[in-house]
């Protein structure tokens, strides 16, 4: 790499190591996944342990997209390492006193509890196809079924039991995997603009806001190229859960500026510049006015005015499409504009963007494409619909 | 010590260093080597329930504890120390990877606030030529300057590393002599240290891909000699030595003057003195 080439531009001044920026945008994506892994199980565990039955249609969905997100998750960090293959050190001998150590703790437990509940919802529906079809496919679904091919009722009132049990375990353990992301940034003292205590319920509530998002996104655009008739409940009843996250999460967001802003310590002067002249578009008018602010104009006017058919699945998903945006600008906002303001509290960097390369914007977009690559592949395996293709054939 | 017997030591020290410079290539490539089998050590001598003893011939790191001073009065900005570091440790020779670097703080007539600078900064690296040369360029020749000073800077090798909290694997640690160093072998690149240090003191090395920072030349100071920095200094402005024998440079520079520490709020407790800052140093 010509250092020259990755160095950042510069007004004020800024510690001379500071004009190679540590983390790119590999490190935007990286939370940007884990906050969809957490927002889409969120999506799943209101129906599976709250019993939001209006979310039925989407239950299944949900589960497998963040199954399929979470296991690309580790992708951008292992990208990003000098080392990757020494990724493994973080585990075998973890430094207990470092938030980043238990990644790959918090990380394996939730992949394994995911493809756990995978199992249990979709066995039933495994059982059939490896008892039915005798190509390929039917070896296939044999032996994902792991030798357990009993329906009877009383096997099934146990799966049920599991996937309860599962499904409650999993609500800490995705929030709590994507609150400590939340940490990570919140807990470091070298930067004004992440050392915040209220950072980790920051990224815990616009991960809910960016599953609930993706999940109406997914589910409608799967109606749609599957033909069938959107669920309007269904969606509106995501709308609803999508409104008052984002109130809250815009309350949050709101409340921390404020306060950082209020208190103004040390550095807050190149804050200020940073926020009103850099930020502007990026913070205020895309994160904010457009990923936000409009969404929450368009769901409340809807709900006010008690649109329905069309016109709320319409107007709902194009909020769903805003705020999955908007969570991204977050993520890029922290991440990036984070390393813009010095360390020193008296300069400024612009990130240069590099588009090819490991740790490029082609990259970045790679990883954020995979995990849907592989839900295509999944959902013709473990068809999690409810329209007599396989959903009715899992668990409820 | 008196200050002719402390400046016989400085030049007997020196001379030992020029002909280290020499074979600063095999110095490096030792400090390296050091470096890893130190860890090695001290992780095996751990996993033996035994203290951890450094693999350098005739060096007890329990009888030590390095410290550091910067006088700031009396830095003239001659970056020879960032040159002798460079060198010393391989440093990759650009504007944007220092292990030690000189900040210039200049207060304009009519200015309340200092106008900071390093050698780093593109009008110094047009005056020296090229990045690999440092050099201040005489840039405020036609204005009035009311007050102006140079700070060194460097890894302040903190009681309580904020880097060495962070770091995942725990590749970077503190050693028993008050050194925060890197083990380069186990080190995975992840950077998070490299965004913890509150004070830009560590970088990311493209070549070997794994952070790095000043070891106050560990390699050197454990067979008895200066930091590079320290040897090269032409007017004593850096201090090094062992706060465990109170007659050291560094315990006699700590004990008659007022000294400060750069962010003291971070809680990191660093053990660079400073001398002679002010209030925009940070």
């Amino acid at each position: 790499m010509d250092p020259l080439s990755a160095a950042a531009p510069f007004t004020g001044y800024v510690y001379p190591n500071e004009t190679v920026f540590a983390w790119g945008v590999l490190i935007v994506v990286y939370p940007y996944l884990t906050g969809l892994v957490a927002g889409a199980f969120t999506v799943s565990s209101l129906y599976q342990v709250f019993g939001l039955k209006r979310l039925r249609p989407v239950a299944h969905l949900a589960l497998l997209t963040s199954l399929c997100l979470m296991i690309f998750v580790p992708s951008p960090l292992l990208l990003h390492l000098g080392h990757p293959e020494r990724a493994f050190n973080a585990v075998f001998t973890p430094h207990w006193s470092s938030a980043m150590a238990m990644f790959g703790y918090f990380a394996g437990f939730y992949v394994i509890l995911l493809m756990l509940e995978t199992w249990f919802v979709f066995r039933p529906y495994m059982v059939q196809q490896a008892l039915r079809r005798k190509d390929l496919m039917g070896r296939l679904y044999h032996v994902l079924c792991l030798g357990s091919h009993d329906l009877s009722d009383k096997a099934m009132r146990y799966d049920r039991k599991w996937i309860f049990a599962l499904a409650v375990t999993g609500i800490p353990a995705a929030h709590g995997l994507h609150g400590y992301v939340g940490f990570l940034f919140g807990s470091l003292k070298s930067r004004e603009w992440w050392s915040s205590d209220l950072m980790p319920a920051i990224f815990l509530f616009s991960a809910i806001i960016s599953g609930t998002a993706l999940l109406i996104v997914l589910y409608v655009l799967s109606c749609k190229l599957r033909r069938v008739p959107v669920e309007v409940d269904c969606v509106k009843g995501m709308g609803y859960t999508l409104w008052g996250f984002v109130m809250f999460t815009l309350l949050l967001e709101g409340v921390e500026f404020g306060s950082l802003v209020y208190k103004g310590r040390e550095g807050i002067d190149i804050i200020m510049e940073f926020v009103s002249t850099r930020l502007v578009v990026p913070f205020f008018v895309l994160q904010f006015a457009v990923g936000a602010v409009t969404p929450i104009i368009i769901l409340s006017y809807m709900f006010w005015r008690r649109t329905a058919g069309r016109a709320l699945v319409a107007g709902i998903t194009v909020s769903a499409v805003l705020v999955v945006f908007s969570v991204l600008m977050m993520r890029f906002n922290v991440v990036i504009g984070g390393q813009e303001i010095a360390k020193t509290g008296k300069g400024l960097l612009s990130f240069p963007w590099e588009i090819f390369g490991r740790e490029g914007v082609l990259a970045a977009a790679s990883v954020l494409i995979a995990p849907f690559l592989l839900l295509l592949v999944i959902i013709r395996l473990l068809p999690p619909w409810e329209d007599g293709h396989g959903h009715d054939k899992a668990v409820a | 010590m008196g200050e002719t017997e402390q400046l016989g030591k400085h030049q007997t020290a020196r001379r030992a260093f020029l002909a280290c410079l020499g074979s600063a290539v095999a110095g490096g490539a030792a400090m390296a080597a050091t470096t890893a089998v130190l860890s090695k050590e001290t992780r095996a001598a751990a996993a033996a329930g035994a203290p951890p003893v450094p693999a350098v011939p005739g060096y007890d790191w329990s009888k030590h504890h390095w410290a550091f001073g910067v006088d700031a009065t009396k830095c003239i900005g001659c970056l020879r120390c960032v040159e002798a570091c460079k060198v010393e440790n391989e440093v990759a020779r650009d504007a944007h990877h220092f292990r030690t670097w000189v900040e210039r703080y200049v207060y304009l007539e009519g200015e309340d606030r200092a106008r900071i600078d390093s050698q780093a900064d593109p009008v110094n690296i047009a005056a020296s030529g090229s990045e690999g040369e440092y050099r201040f360029a005489n840039r405020y020749k036609d204005a009035k300057v009311e007050k102006a000073f140079f700070v060194p800077k460097l890894c302040n090798h903190c009681t309580h590393p904020a880097c060495v909290q962070v770091c995942p694997t725990g590749a970077t640690f503190k050693t028993d002599d008050g050194v925060v160093v890197i083990d380069h072998t186990y080190c995975i690149g992840c950077q998070y240290c490299v965004q913890a240090c509150p004070y830009g003191a560590r970088f990311f090395n493209d070549e070997l891909k794994v952070s790095e920072k000043c070891t106050w030349c560990y390699h050197r100071i454990t067979k008895g000699l200066l930091p590079a920095c320290v040897e090269v200094c032409p007017v004593g402005a850096r201090v090094f030595g062992d706060l465990k024998d109170k007659q050291s440079p560094i315990s006699r520079f700590v004990a008659n003057n007022r000294v400060e520490v750069l962010r003291p709020e971070t809680g990191n407790a660093p053990n660079v003195f400073y001398v002679g800052i002010d209030k925009d140093v940070s």
